[in-house]
């Protein structure tokens, strides 16, 4: 680990003016990804800012009958928070297949968004990695890549985003909320996390000196149907395969009239295809037609030399997470059995 | 002493759990020495080639930073590699750390950093700058070419010859099949980790060490490093498991006691988790298992042919084949054991070494034969039963695997099973059962283990053998046996172990502790008994009702004043006799095991496991079940979810922590049931005991990959069997 002057930020303005005068320095949220990479001396911020004292810790409701999310309430918090259980049960089991009950106690909504891949050789410094060192190489394109990206993949990066709660956060449509010398903005999660394209070194539009405050859910959508989907390596503490978050609502005349879903595991971001969704809306909830959504939601994807099964198993996941959700039988994040 | 009597047999709770619990039981790396350094090793990038130079500048100038030790600059030591052979080891010349420019394998140390704290001596480390001119490497097994060992390993017995005719009767047969199995390095992560503390002094080296055997590292140390006017005492009171890879000194106490060597000063050295992947691992290996039987399903030929991995340096060799030759009847055997080298560490023992890759592969062929047959899988291997070993032409001293098949069977309701694969689906599950057998060599040590029991002066027994207590129960076993042997309870009883100043006792190792070092301390006990009585006759104090104490304590604490010296003690040596047998001896088990796969997504649970045991005399039921569950997880984990994921791109391992090294979680653990089947034996070990440490894994895996064929109709021959393996079976099926 790389020696590091440690800040506690007293404001948020403190914290963006550190930022701004330390451009290699980095925020310290829970600090169960940040420290561990700076234990690999894969990430070497010479400052640490510490936003622990900051007022980032509420779950309030917005006038618009959406939710605001703090950006230091920890994963555990928002998952049993009364709010998100009974209005965003989707976000809540997405954040309960993630990790174990310490990481999450630990975790913050922030530290969760930014949160860097999972990829071997990223967590490597004695190999080669262009998201870590720009310019090295990326030895997972013909190495070890059964887990990595069948969509949206570069040259230079084929890594994923490997966050559960951003797949829902994905599917329900939230926006960040985030603030820097010029004020607070929002960014749709949509445009947050980026594909790697040629600088994979970044991971998303967050600015440098920019810090998170929190998230904000759109209204609730009544009466809606759901379910969180992870398939993994093993039936716990582990990180998605892929990933499947989906949000449905069906009319009485039993055809689809929304429909919200997104893929983890498969992309450096969370994968939506709105097209996709749209073509899913008046038609009956039937394997057919979710046989078709997910074949064009996974149009594009291009296997590697290990993850060729990922296509068809993203596919699968999928089709049965809308099968669960229409069904009103959400996938069960403490009974391991897939129903 | 009548049986009801005796606490050996009973199921007492472990007597180091409340020290551990406590904190008060210390492991190597927990010895506060005043004036300790700190190592960190800087680790080779490349898995061939020489290191070109070496920059300590940058890191010799950071803060803290003692002394960095490479190839270049590092305290002399014995050049000839003979020297550095130890009890374990394979044929070959054992790895040096820092010898010289050669790189072996990624991972490997080339330089040692000593600093005042953990934190310099780590964050120097990463600034030491390695040049290398890097050669070809293979880490692949399927691109390396085999050979058959020139030198056999010592301790390991050579393939059985051939018998009969294989090749014609598999020619003839009428039924037969022939696959190939593959399985994946594995690496032992006890959980604790690789650790030596060294204090330094000019008359005594004291060594705390993460080992399996106390004794061969003294020797070791003293004959690698010169320290021959100096006295060595290697301690390891407490080890947090092994599982084989503390049988051989290891690269930590090598290069911990070289640096204290270099600067006469006490040193530590702890090595993170992420470095003991370049220890040692369990050999991955090519297996082919050809089988043919007559339409009743009686085995007419056995051929198994195995390749395994090896370091370019040593060739490692475990009895991966031993019990194709005489787990089933058959008269025609051929078995083919070769090595295959690769640039890596040299693979080491792991849990039923050997026993539980060849296993998997013979298993799951008997499977496969059952189907070909259309005969219930424990019908095929009950028609092929045998009660003598024909590979050494031998009855064996016990054998209950029958009873484990019918107990295993029975609880886990193999009955009710439906024998077509697929045929068993609940919801969108396919359920699938599959069973395997499991055997391990039943012996005890070759070497000598010495036991010494002393009484105290507070009046009671001190207990002491170098052996060490690798979370096994061995503390627990001792006591429940000194205590019955000297007829008095265990709170009468101290054990101390794990200290190379104790009783010689070899490495702790084969499951042959309980069986040695226990008959050892039974033996000490009951001449200690004999002595004590014969002293209490002639003092006129012994005091004798039926089922009381030999003596009080206060008696003996008076008695042994009564003595010269003040000293009332004896000693016993047990060892096995390497030759002369007419028996031989094994343990077995019958393992049972329900699968559900979700088969559209490739998911599979492992609900149910039960495992039947006839391991003779059980000392322990608590401690016994414990090591038959950690086992049988092991199992699953080599079944499903472990492999060091090497690139052989890089020749490297890409495993570098539990978050990618994957272990069966609490949610990949369900039911398992240990059943305890009896065996009375009064040959194999003077307590009847046969030892349990690597039975419990053997049959795991084949049993679960047997069960994921009957539910999915898919045979997985390769481990782990993981998601992808599974999604492809599937699509190349449909
Ligand atoms: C063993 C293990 C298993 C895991 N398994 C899973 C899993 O299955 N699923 C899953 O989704 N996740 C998993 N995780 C990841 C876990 O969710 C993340 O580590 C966690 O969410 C990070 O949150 P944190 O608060 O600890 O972030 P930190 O480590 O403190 O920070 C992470 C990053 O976020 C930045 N950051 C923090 N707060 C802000 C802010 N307010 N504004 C801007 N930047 C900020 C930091 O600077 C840093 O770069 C696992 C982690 C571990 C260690
Ligand atoms: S996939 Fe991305 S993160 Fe992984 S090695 Fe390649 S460049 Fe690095």
């Amino acid at each position: 680990m790389k020696r590091f002057t440690y800040v506690r930020a007293v404001s948020i303005d403190q914290a963006i003016e550190s930022l701004s005068v330390h451009p290699d320095a980095k925020l310290l949220a829970g600090g169960t990804n940040l420290v561990d990479l700076m234990k690999y001396d894969v990430s070497t911020p010479t400052t640490i800012i510490d936003i622990n004292d900051l007022p980032l810790r509420e779950i309030s409701e917005t006038a618009d009958g959406g939710l605001r999310i703090g950006a230091l309430v920890t994963n555990s918090e928002v998952a049993v928070h009364p709010s998100v259980a009974r209005h965003y049960p989707l976000l809540a089991s997405a954040i309960f297949a993630g990790a174990s009950a310490q990481l999450r106690n630990a975790a913050t909504v922030a530290g969760n968004l930014m949160q860097r891949t999972r990829c071997s050789y990223f967590y490597d410094v004695l190999t080669p990695c262009n998201k870590r060192a720009p310019g090295s190489g990326c030895p997972a394109r013909t190495g070890l890549n059964r887990n990595h990206a069948i969509l949206g993949a570069s040259q230079l990066c084929v890594a994923t985003h490997p966050s559960d709660m951003c797949v829902a956060l994905a599917a329900i449509g939230a926006t960040i909320i985030v603030q820097g010398p010029k004020g607070v903005r929002s960014i749709p999660l949509a445009d947050f996390h980026r594909l790697p394209g040629d600088a994979p070194e970044k991971d998303t539009t967050l600015l440098v000196d920019e810090v998170i405050l929190g998230i904000v859910l759109p209204p609730v959508l009544e009466h809606h149907r759901y379910s969180y989907l992870k398939i993994r390596d093993r039936l716990s503490y582990a990180f998605a395969i892929v990933s499947a978050a989906v949000l449905l609502t069906i009319n009485d005349e039993a055809a689809i009239s929304t429909a919200q879903i997104a893929l983890g595991g498969v992309a450096h971001k969370p994968w939506r295809n709105t097209a996709a969704e749209a073509l899913l809306i008046g038609r009956p909830a039937s394997r057919v037609n979710f046989d078709q959504f997910a074949s064009m939601l996974l149009s594009g994807s291009v296997a590697l030399s290990e993850n060729d099964f990922k296509i068809d198993l993203a596919h699968r996941t999928v089709v049965r997470a809308l099968e669960q959700a229409a069904s009103r039988t959400p996938q069960s994040q403490s009974d391991k059995r897939v129903h | 002493m009548d049986q009801e009597q005796t606490v050996t047999g009973k199921s007492i709770f472990r007597i180091d759990g409340p020290p551990k619990v406590r904190g008060e039981a210390k492991y190597a790396a927990e010895y506060n020495i005043p004036d300790l350094l700190h190592a960190y090793v800087v680790t080779a990038s490349i898995a061939k080639g020489r290191i070109l130079s070496i920059d300590l500048a940058a890191a010799r100038r950071f803060t803290g930073v003692v002394e960095i030790l490479c190839h270049k600059n590092r305290p002399w030591f014995w050049p000839v590699s003979f020297l550095y052979k130890d009890t374990a080891g394979p044929p070959g010349k054992p790895f040096m750390p820092l010898y010289d420019d050669r790189v072996y394998f990624s991972g490997q140390p080339v330089a040692l950093v000593i600093a005042e704290s953990l934190e310099a001596a780590r964050d120097a480390a990463a600034l030491v700058d390695v040049m290398y001119e890097t050669e070809q490497h293979t880490t692949d097994l399927a691109a390396s070419t085999a050979f058959k060992p020139r030198k056999h390993r010592i301790g390991v017995a050579p393939v059985p010859h051939p018998t009969g005719d294989a090749d014609r009767a598999f020619a003839v047969a009428p039924v037969k099949i022939e696959s190939t199995y593959t399985t994946s390095p594995e690496n032992h992560h006890p959980m604790e980790l690789f650790a030596t503390t060294v204090q330094w002094g000019d008359k005594v080296v004291t060594v705390y060490d993460k080992t399996q055997s106390p004794k061969s590292v003294e020797l070791f140390l003293k004959v690698a490093f010169r320290l021959i006017r100096r006295k060595v005492r290697v301690v390891s009171s407490y080890v947090g498991g092994a599982f084989g890879l503390g049988l051989r000194p290891q690269q930590s106490v090598f290069l911990a006691v070289m640096a204290a060597k270099a600067l006469k000063r006490s040193v530590r050295l702890v090595l993170p988790r992420d470095h003991m992947f370049a220890l040692g691992y369990r050999a991955n290996a090519t297996q082919t298992v050809s089988l043919a039987a007559d339409k009743k399903g009686r085995l007419q030929a056995i051929r198994h042919r195995a390749v395994a991995a090896t370091s370019q340096f040593e060739d490692a060799q475990d009895p991966m084949l031993l019990f194709s030759a005489s787990i089933y009847r058959c008269d025609n055997i051929k078995l083919t054991y070769e090595l295959a080298k690769l640039d890596t560490v040299s693979p080491c023992d792991m849990r039923a070494p050997g026993a539980a890759t060849g296993m998997f592969a013979l298993e799951s062929a008997m499977d496969e034969l059952a189907y070909a047959l259309d005969i219930d899988p424990l019908a095929l291997r009950l028609a092929n039963y045998t009660e003598r070993d024909q590979s050494e032409n031998r009855p064996f001293s016990s054998k209950a695997l029958r009873e484990c098949y019918a107990q295993g069977s029975g609880r886990f309701g193999w009955g009710k099973r439906s024998h077509a694969p697929r045929s068993m689906r609940e919801d969108k599950e396919l359920i699938g059962w599959g069973m395997a057998t499991g055997a391990w060599e039943a012996a005890m040590s070759p070497a000598p283990a010495r036991a010494e029991v002393r009484l105290r002066g507070d009046g009671k027994f001190e207990v002491t053998s170098s052996i060490t207590d690798i979370g096994t129960g061995t503390y627990t076993i001792l006591s429940q046996i000194a205590a019955d042997a000297l007829e008095t309870t265990m709170d009468r009883i101290v054990v101390r172990l794990g200290d190379s100043a104790l009783p010689f006792n070899p490495i702790q190792g084969g499951s042959w502790t309980a069986a040695t070092s226990g008959a050892a301390v039974q033996s000490a006990c009951r001449k200690l008994k004999s002595t004590i009585r014969s002293r209490a006759k002639q003092a006129g104090v012994l005091e004798r009702r039926q089922g009381a104490e030999l003596l009080s304590a206060s008696a003996l604490v008076d008695l042994l004043k009564l003595q010269r010296g003040g000293k009332l003690s004896a000693t016993a040596t047990k060892f096995s006799l390497p030759f002369g047998k007419n028996f031989s001896s094994a343990t077995h088990a019958a393992v049972f095991a329900e699968v559900r796969v979700d088969e559209e997504l490739s998911v599979v649970r492992v609900t149910r496991i039960v495992c039947a045991v006839a391991a003779g005399r059980i000392l322990n039921p608590n401690t016994a079940r414990s090591q038959i569950i950690g086992a049988t997880v092991m199992g699953i984990g080599k079944a499903l979810h472990e492999d060091a994921a090497y690139d052989h791109n890089l020749g490297r391992c890409m495993a570098h922590s539990f978050g990618d090294y994957h272990i069966p979680s609490n949610a990949d653990v369900y039911d398992i049931d240990v059943v305890f089947v009896d065996e009375a034996d009064a040959q194999v070990s003077p307590l009847g005991v046969k030892g349990l440490g690597e039975i419990g894994v053997v049959a795991v895996a084949p049993a679960i990959a047997n069960a994921i064929f009957h539910a999915t109709g898919q045979r997985m021959r390769d481990l782990p069997i993981t998601i992808d393996r599974l999604a492809r079976a599937r699509s190349g099926a449909s």
